[in-house]
């Protein structure tokens, strides 16, 4: 038997972004050894990108904000698939845990009277987004790192984990390599926390980095859990199209927060001319009604921009295909045009929007004070992931916990912006307290070291292929890449979910010949193919829950099936293994809402 | 565009050298992106650290033509082509492979700073009042991504190798935003003398000049930082004070 590095921990976290590490600090309070595993260096976590802010109903801005409004708005944006207790836990602790976040030495923009400063965003109906600038990620995920370092958790950064490790029915332990030598390490653990973050690396244009391939979602996956909501990927309106080399690279919602506005190559507004009726009533009805909007009047409703993100997405499409599209394919969002109503002007804007005035000026050569920006939509989360408790995020495999973006239920089908940044902390909190309550209680566990062994044999076999594959991973990426763009993307249909399921499968047949060369250290081609068998995992599951969702509903929108079904309404689609290996759709209908959260919903019109 | 050539350093800890590469060089690229294309078309076991892609994360920190830039901010329009384009790791620590170095001593040097320690809450519900006055004079600092550039062409760290003995101008930044914060209690100015190596600094300022977020390291961090360094360790009438409240005798620094 091969000799591995072995650690042993109460509680392992693996992904060191805004959840893991948010776990990680609370499963060390609790008094656990806690092991953080991660592919990339400690600070460098895809939640350095969030932009906007942190949604929190503090009420500093306006006062007539309350958990229950914060409720209400996630429940409508997500369309009503949302788990409605996790709705509620998140609208109701997401103020304490941005302000315990200032007591760890994470700074927000101040009101003038010095308390927390709130934004608008698109789907909340009052300013809730705490926020610096627009790089509020990092200075989340600063904060955490900064506290966490000195709580005594250890980190194993550029480590990837590869397998869950199971003791019967539970989880105890994970199986891993490190980038730097391609030698493996085998953590064996407690309770294991996934918070992996998202799938952004299935689609062509994306605003996700290299390591966003669904590993927590496969990871338990594999250990026997289960994906919920998968067809629901949310598709940012407002990515960078030029120049090519950036595609897919966020643009805030913030521009839209502070003013900003799109138009199509005639200069038209063209989001006023379809309101979705849901959203009606809240929606200013002329430009100079939006933009009192945005300077904080509280009589005045909010412009189109703001609507919620798959419906803004789905209208710059149209524009493009109507042939109004900006000259790269995308719409103009400018906020230039505030200079003239701001006090400050250009100042004003390069203060609230650094990042992006920075973004723009190094990378495409343009002032955004000065000229607006092409924009279009861009791959930018996953409404599904792991099937979790809403109270302990414990999946339906004990022992094995998910948080953030690769756990589902929060955000049903679609997600608020500046939801997600308070989604990792209330559930990354949840997740690291849980298991670590669950790691004192059922204590180690044991490994299946035959287990171990099988995976170590499956990850090296690649290299003994001589030849005979077709291609090598990196082309089946990207032609993966492109299938599910050109075919599971922003506007579905039947037939052409069918071709993509076909070609996923083709795909995994050619990763399983496909040869890997060279050895193990600092190898991007066999990182790649270990990828990918994550990628063709969450890419089937997307693709079957779109072909089985046969209505439009939040960020999944079929062409042949362009309305909203009732039926559909009330019912959750989740994946897992069946006992064929093939992977099995279940419907599952939503538990009836309690009277209370029903009568907020009905208040909150 | 038009082919250019790069000269990329290929090795490991112990050995390596230069290769020549050539590649196609369209619109709007930065040098990540010809990096990337390399990888893809003629070595693809060429190793380099990135993530974000967009100067947010400060993974893919390296020498471009000698001078130490984020790849992935450095446009290719910006860099002249006549002569072939130099990659190369940081020089300030251990190469790990190609275009990647051990950077982990920055995370441990980190761990020995004091950390953040707030003054009570000043309302009921645990939240604290401040002015943006005094949150706007630390955002500077808290733009720091890490990338450690400022680290690698500091010539303590670079030339003369004294990271058991300065923490250096990255670290220098974090235990500013820490000292300046407007809700912090700590005092770490002598850790900074003692440990931290805040006099080794000479205020060359070439730090200041890498900084892929325009921190004004050496003006508005590190001179402010040894003004109270001064102030608190070797100022004699807060010494006497010191030593009357009971506090310990003051070594010679």
């Amino acid at each position: 038997m091969a000799e591995y590095e072995r650690h042993e921990y109460d509680v392992i976290v693996i992904g060191a972004g805004g959840a893991g590490l948010r776990a990680a600090v609370e499963a060390s309070a609790a008094g656990a050894s806690v092991g953080v595993v991660c592919k990339s260096l400690l600070g460098k976590a895809h939640t350095v990108m969030a932009e906007g802010g942190v949604a929190a109903s503090l009420g500093n801005v306006d006062e007539r904000d309350s958990w229950k409004v914060h409720f209400a708005d996630t429940m409508r944006g997500g369309q009503y698939l949302n788990d409605w207790r996790m709705a509620e836990l998140h609208a109701r602790e997401a103020p304490d845990r941005v302000r315990e976040l200032e007591g760890w030495g994470a700074l927000f923009d101040r009101t003038p009277d010095g308390r927390i400063l709130q934004r608008n965003f698109g789907g909340h109906a009052y300013p809730r987004l705490a926020h610096v600038g627009d790089r509020t990620g990092l200075e989340m995920i600063r904060a955490l790192q900064d506290h966490g370092i000195h709580q005594g958790m250890d980190v194993h950064m550029e480590v990837t984990v590869t397998r869950l490790l199971k003791d019967g029915e539970r989880v105890t332990g994970a199986f891993a390599y490190d980038r730097e030598r391609g030698r493996f390490r085998v953590f064996h653990a407690g309770a294991v926390i996934v918070a992996t973050g998202g799938i952004g690396r299935a689609f062509r244009v994306t605003s996700n980095s290299w390591e966003y391939t669904g590993d927590g979602h496969t990871l338990a996956y594999d250990a026997g859990a289960e994906l919920m909501d998968m067809e629901f990927v949310q598709f940012h309106p407002t990515g960078m199209v030029w120049p090519p080399s950036v595609r897919g690279i966020l643009v805030t919602e913030g521009v839209r927060g502070e003013g900003g506005v799109l138009r199509n190559s005639e200069g038209r507004r063209f989001l006023f001319d379809e309101i979705p009726e849901a959203y009606r009533d809240q929606t200013a009805d002329t430009e100079e009604e939006g933009w009192r909007y945005c300077q904080g009047d509280p009589e005045a409703r909010r412009p189109p921009e703001l609507l919620t993100r798959d419906h803004v997405a789905r209208r710059i499409l149209a524009e493009v295909a109507a042939g109004r599209g900006s000259p790269h394919g995308g719409a103009f969002l400018d906020i230039a045009w505030i200079k003239d109503h701001v006090e400050g002007g250009a100042e004003h804007i390069k203060r609230k929007l650094p990042g992006m005035h920075h973004q723009f000026r190094e990378l495409a050569g343009i002032d955004i004070t000065e000229e607006p920006m092409e924009v279009g939509p861009t791959t930018h989360y996953v409404m599904g992931g792991v099937r979790v408790d809403a109270e302990t995020q414990m999946s339906t495999v004990p022992g094995l916990f998910a948080a953030g973006e690769c756990a589902s239920g929060l955000h049903g089908a679609n997600r608020l912006g500046g939801n997600s940044l308070s989604d990792l902390l209330v559930f990354g909190r949840r997740a690291g307290a849980h298991a670590a309550a669950f790691a004192s209680e059922r204590g180690p566990g044991s490994l299946d070291m035959e287990e171990v062994e099988a995976e170590a044999a499956r990850l090296l076999e690649p290299f003994r292929r001589n030849g005979g594959g077709d291609g090598n991973p990196h082309q089946i990426q990207h032609e993966l890449q492109s299938i599910m763009q050109d075919k599971a993307g922003i506007i579905r249909e039947a037939d052409k979910l069918g071709e993509a399921l076909d070609a996923v499968r083709a795909l995994r047949r050619r990763a399983q010949r496909v040869p890997v060369s060279g050895n193990r250290e600092y190898n991007p081609g066999w990182h790649t193919w270990i990828d990918l068998h994550n990628l063709l995992t969450v890419s089937e599951a997307v693709i079957r829950a779109a072909a089985e969702r046969t209505e439009s509903r939040g960020a999944h929108t079929r062409d042949d099936y362009p309305g909203k079904d009732p039926a559909w309404g009330g019912m959750n689609l989740t994946a897992r293994r069946g006992a064929d290996g093939e992977m099995t759709l279940e419907r599952r209908s939503i538990p009836e809402m309690p009277d209370e959260l029903k009568r907020i919903i009905e208040e909150q019109g | 565009m038009a082919e250019v050539g790069f000269e990329i350093w290929r090795g490991d800890a112990e050995e390596g050298e230069f290769r020549s590469y050539t590649t196609e060089v369209t619109e709007g690229m930065v040098v990540l992106d010809a990096v990337h294309r390399i990888q893809a078309e003629d070595a693809p076991d060429l190793a380099v650290r990135w993530n974000c892609k967009a100067g947010r994360c400060g993974s893919c920190s390296a020498e471009v033509n000698g001078m130490p830039r984020l790849m992935c901010m450095t446009r290719m329009s910006d860099l002249p082509t006549a002569r072939p384009i130099r990659i190369e790791p940081m020089k300030a620590f251990p190469r790990v492979r190609d275009l990647v170095c051990d950077v982990s001593w920055n995370y441990e040097a980190k761990k020995r700073i004091k950390p953040f320690r707030p003054r009570p809450p000043d309302d009921a519900d645990g939240s604290w009042r401040m002015q943006q006055a005094d949150v706007d004079r630390v955002m500077e600092f808290r733009k720091c991504i890490e990338c450690f550039l400022c680290q690698d062409v500091c010539h303590v760290l670079r030339e003369h190798g004294e990271h058991e003995r300065f923490i250096g101008p990255r670290h220098l930044v974090h235990a500013a935003a820490l000292e300046m914060h407007p809700l912090d209690t700590e005092t770490r100015t002598r850790e900074l003398w003692e440990e931290g190596g805040i006099g080794f600094c000479n205020i060359t300022k070439c730090c200041t000049e890498v900084c892929p977020e325009g921190i004004t390291i050496t003006d508005n961090a590190i001179i402010p930082l040894k003004e109270r360094v001064v102030d608190d360790v070797f100022d004699p009438v807060r010494r006497v004070l010191r030593t009357l409240r009971g506090g310990t005798e003051e070594k010679a620094p």
